[in-house]
């Protein structure tokens, strides 16, 4: 391991990539005003990541009363408390920028339901 | 002053504590040694004479290898610190912690090399109009008229060889200084390439 990698390797967050392109997922974001610290959620479907060694980000879009929001969320960083997949989508691609020009139900993301192959594979783990 | 001399390992990222991810430059440091003193009564100017990296004996010529006191491994790179506050003796090695208190610090290194370049990248010239039928693009227009002044004059800016050449960038921030992995985490970028040797020194504009 060299010394740039030494520096990196304690900011890492290995279990910090739990969910997909695609996924509709809610971010706990740890917000600091001052002295005091609290969490918001930030729900929205992730329409993109990049891969930039510790600086990765995932980009997060919503619909906020009739306004398309996005939000870029470094993969790493310590302010994002913990991801969770509220939805998984089945998507063919690694980027959803065509969502931005899309409404109603054409922006709409097709959940991907588990195969039978996962099934019977989370069935076995359980017994 | 109170500096060291290292080498430059490269460019990375870390979050801060409010999350914020910071830029910086990791030089990383072998022990300086201080192979001699020079002080004001004896040769006018205080300074400590160190080296770092050890070369073999057979490489040096004999001036060179005279400047070594006896005890002390010659070494490939020598050094003068001006005015160093911190007082040390012939045989000392000087670590990262010399640095520990620093805030903020010069770095001076030679530049990277750029080869010829035109007046718009080397002097920050601004050069003319792309269109509307403008010939004057990248030129770097007049320079010595006709009657007067009848010459050009020295240290015009001009088309040339840019960049290597010795560049001191003041006041940037220490992040972090790391004694295990004997390196210091500097915001931002400084000057050189990847594994050149970078003079590091406390900050003449900024008490810390």
């Amino acid at each position: 391991m060299n010394l740039i990698q030494k520096i990196q390797a304690p900011q890492l967050k290995p279990g910090a990539e739990n969910f997909k392109v695609g996924d509709t997922i809610k971010v706990h974001f740890k917000i600091i005003e001052g002295k005091t610290e609290r969490v918001q959620i930030y729900e929205g479907l992730c329409i993109a990541m990049k891969n930039a060694g510790l600086g990765r980000t995932f980009m997060v879009r919503k619909n906020s009363y009739g306004v398309g929001v996005e939000r870029v969320f470094p993969m790493n960083s310590p302010r994002v408390e913990k991801v969770e997949v509220v939805k998984a989508g089945r998507v063919r691609r690694a980027k959803l920028y065509y969502i931005r020009t899309k409404i109603g139900k054409a922006a709409k993301i097709k959940e991907l339901l588990p195969t039978r192959k996962v099934e019977a594979k989370a069935a076995v783990a359980k017994a | 002053m109170i500096g060291l001399i290292g080498r430059k390992t490269g460019m990375t990222q870390v979050f801060d504590d409010t999350g914020k991810l910071i830029p910086v430059t990791v030089i990383e440091f072998t022990p300086n040694v201080v192979v001699g003193k020079k002080s004001a009564d004896k040769d006018g100017y205080s300074a400590v004479l160190v080296g770092l990296e050890d070369q073999k004996k057979q490489r040096l010529n004999k001036a060179y290898l005279g400047q070594f006191p006896e005890g002390i491994a010659p070494k490939r790179i020598l050094r003068e610190l001006r005015d160093f506050e911190k007082d040390v003796n012939v045989g000392d090695s000087l670590g990262v912690d010399v640095l520990g208190g620093l805030r903020f610090v010069d770095c001076t290194a030679i530049s990277k090399g750029k080869g010829f370049q035109g007046v718009m990248k080397r002097w920050n010239m601004h050069g003319g109009r792309a269109s509307h039928g403008s010939k004057f693009h990248r030129e770097p227009g007049s320079t010595g008229q006709r009657t007067y002044p009848h010459k050009t004059f020295k240290n015009m800016k001009l088309p040339g060889r840019m960049g290597r050449e010795q560049v001191t960038v003041q006041n940037l921030k220490v992040v972090r200084v790391d004694v295990e992995s004997s390196c210091i985490l500097i915001r931002g970028a400084v000057p050189g390439p990847r594994d050149c040797q970078v003079l590091v020194r406390g900050a003449v504009k900024k008490s810390s």
